[in-house]
């Protein structure tokens, strides 16, 4: 153990405290007036700017054709193997011969690091800025095509959480407690 | 433990108490209020990062770096990029150096707010704690804008960063920078000056700076003890050789060199001297592209390669050894957190149960980075 060596002795005004309470009162008193900081977070949201990185949804084309072409580039750049795609012909006469056939995302594997959509060839994946999805069970945490692509629909257009109408409830996929 | 003697008695503090900064079990040996020997117990945060990072790809080590110091993920970023581009002989546009330093300091801010916020809360005082972290929470903010995410980044990228700047990030930084300076002499008035503060620990948890050394203690933990050595002045990395700062050292003000007073203090003269880091580099930034350097595959020569950066806890090294595939074939990271965490033994003997907090707290420990 070190030597200790007492350069400072508390006075017996120190000892009292009373004065180093007040001092920090008066702070926090002129913070009082101040503008609040905080939001009421149930009612009020915090708006997340563009580019962050929250659920995932797939991109379509105006003509409603899936932009994936199911070539697993996200899925080979994802450092939590979350992503699982079972390719097939695709449907439409547009030249590209791959659609995915079921698209799934495991959300409690994802790390939300962003490398699927910088990996993607054709911007078709790509992440929102919805951060409260949570919900009652593992399995319903899986997404599928179809809820991926319903994300599309829902932030499209505008910020999710400019909307109205914002709920968990209004999610693509299943959130109600079974 | 051995025999529990007399009077003694073996205290568990922790997993699951707050002032153990995450799951951290202190096996105490205690005689009455007096702490005769502390053992702790690591491991319950351990997910593998070096295993795992031999299974993934060097690219996709990056995410998990930003899981060791969740407090300082730009850090560990840099750390790990900057050892890569060693490695591969890559040289990256100004920018992103200068991308780099302004996201590296920011974020040596935010810890360093938590760190001091944290303290006060072990302490007794939870007033600013609150200020504190009113103001990291304008920090993250920023690093939202600009990669998307506001606790793990995943933003330096081998030979680049991930996204550009937004393009009033200057401003905003700026306008945060003249908002925070004053803030400082609040916390100040607040916490540091005292005098129940400084009771609590001027004179409290003396590491003499032989002791620190011989542990391996490095950044504030050391800086307090008197030693001045930091790894942007002693062996620069990136470009820190360009800019002016000074290196707070702990002078003992209110007690004994290297009490956790100093180490406290340290910290809190650091954030002044990173809001000058940052000042120095918004003024000098230039354009380019900052994807220009990216290599398409990164496929490393055969070779390995040890770098050593400055982490808001300290020296942080990763060691990282290449046979030439897409995957490391060895990823070694050097924790500053947890050479500070084993010095704790020996300071904290002969202490009460109570200091024991008040040195644990000044250690600034994250155990993300003890446990990997």
């Amino acid at each position: 153990m070190a030597t200790i060596i007492k350069s400072y002795e508390p006075t017996f005004w120190d000892k009292l405290y009373f004065p180093a309470l007040l001092k920090g009162l008066m702070v926090t008193i002129k913070h009082f007036f101040r503008q609040k900081v905080t939001i009421q977070y149930p009612d009020e949201r915090h708006i997340p700017p563009d580019g962050y990185r929250g659920l995932h949804r797939l991109n379509k084309y105006p003509d409603e054709r899936i932009k994936c072409v199911a070539c697993e580039m996200c899925a080979a750049a994802c450092p939590s193997n979350c992503i699982s795609i079972i390719p097939g012909p695709s449907p439409w006469d547009d030249g590209k011969e791959r659609y995915p056939v079921r698209f799934d995302i495991n959300l409690l594997r994802c790390i939300y690091c962003g490398f699927c959509e910088m990996a993607c060839p054709e911007g078709a994946i790509e992440l929102t800025e919805i951060y409260d999805f949570s919900n009652y069970s593992r399995d319903d945490l899986v997404i599928d095509k179809d809820g991926l692509l319903g994300v599309y629909e829902l932030t499209k257009k505008q910020n999710y959480y400019t909307k109205k109408s914002h709920s968990p409830a209004s999610l693509p996929f299943k959130t109600e407690r079974t | 433990m051995g025999i529990v003697q007399g009077d003694q008695m073996i205290l568990n503090i922790g997993p699951q108490h707050p002032s153990t900064h995450g799951v951290l079990r202190l096996e105490v040996r205690t005689d009455g209020e007096i702490v005769s020997e502390i053992k702790p117990h690591l491991g319950y945060l351990h997910r593998c990062f070096e295993k795992h990072s031999e299974n993934v790809t060097y690219e996709q080590v990056i995410p998990f770096t930003d899981r060791c110091d969740y407090l300082a993920s730009m850090n560990s970023n840099f750390g790990y990029v900057v050892a890569m581009e060693e490695l591969m002989e890559i040289k990256v546009p100004e920018r992103v150096d200068y991308i780099r330093i302004i996201m590296g300091e920011l974020n040596r801010i935010a810890s360093h707010l938590l760190a001091l916020g944290v303290y006060g809360l072990d302490i007794g005082a939870f007033t600013p704690f609150l200020y504190m972290f009113r103001d990291r929470e304008r920090i993250l903010d920023m690093f939202e804008l600009t990669c998307g995410a506001r606790l793990l980044y995943n933003y330096m990228w081998v030979g680049g960063v991930s996204h550009d700047l937004p393009k009033d990030f200057e401003k905003i930084c700026i306008g945060f920078l003249d908002y925070f300076e004053p803030q400082i002499k609040e916390y100040n008035n607040l916490l540091t000056y005292n005098k129940i503060f400084i009771e609590r620990t001027a004179d409290v948890g003396v590491i003499p700076a032989d002791v620190a050394v011989s542990y391996g203690v490095t950044g504030p933990n050391l800086r307090g003890s008197g030693v001045k050595w930091d790894v942007r002045k002693d062996e620069p990395y990136s470009i820190y050789d360009r800019f002016e700062f000074d290196i707070p050292v702990g002078e003992g003000q209110f007690g004994t060199l290297g009490d956790c007073f100093d180490r406290y203090w340290v910290r809190m003269l650091e954030i002044s001297q990173s809001v000058k880091i940052l000042r120095q580099a918004l003024k000098d930034i230039p354009d380019g592209n900052v994807h220009q350097a990216l290599p398409k595959k990164i496929r490393p020569p055969k070779g390995s390669v040890y770098r050593r950066t400055e982490s808001p806890r300290g020296d942080l090294g990763y060691y990282i050894v290449s046979d030439g595939t897409p995957v490391p074939y060895r990823v070694k990271m050097r924790s500053p957190a947890f050479t500070a965490l084993s010095c704790l033994d020996e300071v904290s003997r002969g202490w009460m149960i109570s200091d024991v907090i008040a040195i644990l707290g000044s250690l600034d420990i994250v155990l993300g980075e003890i446990d990997r």
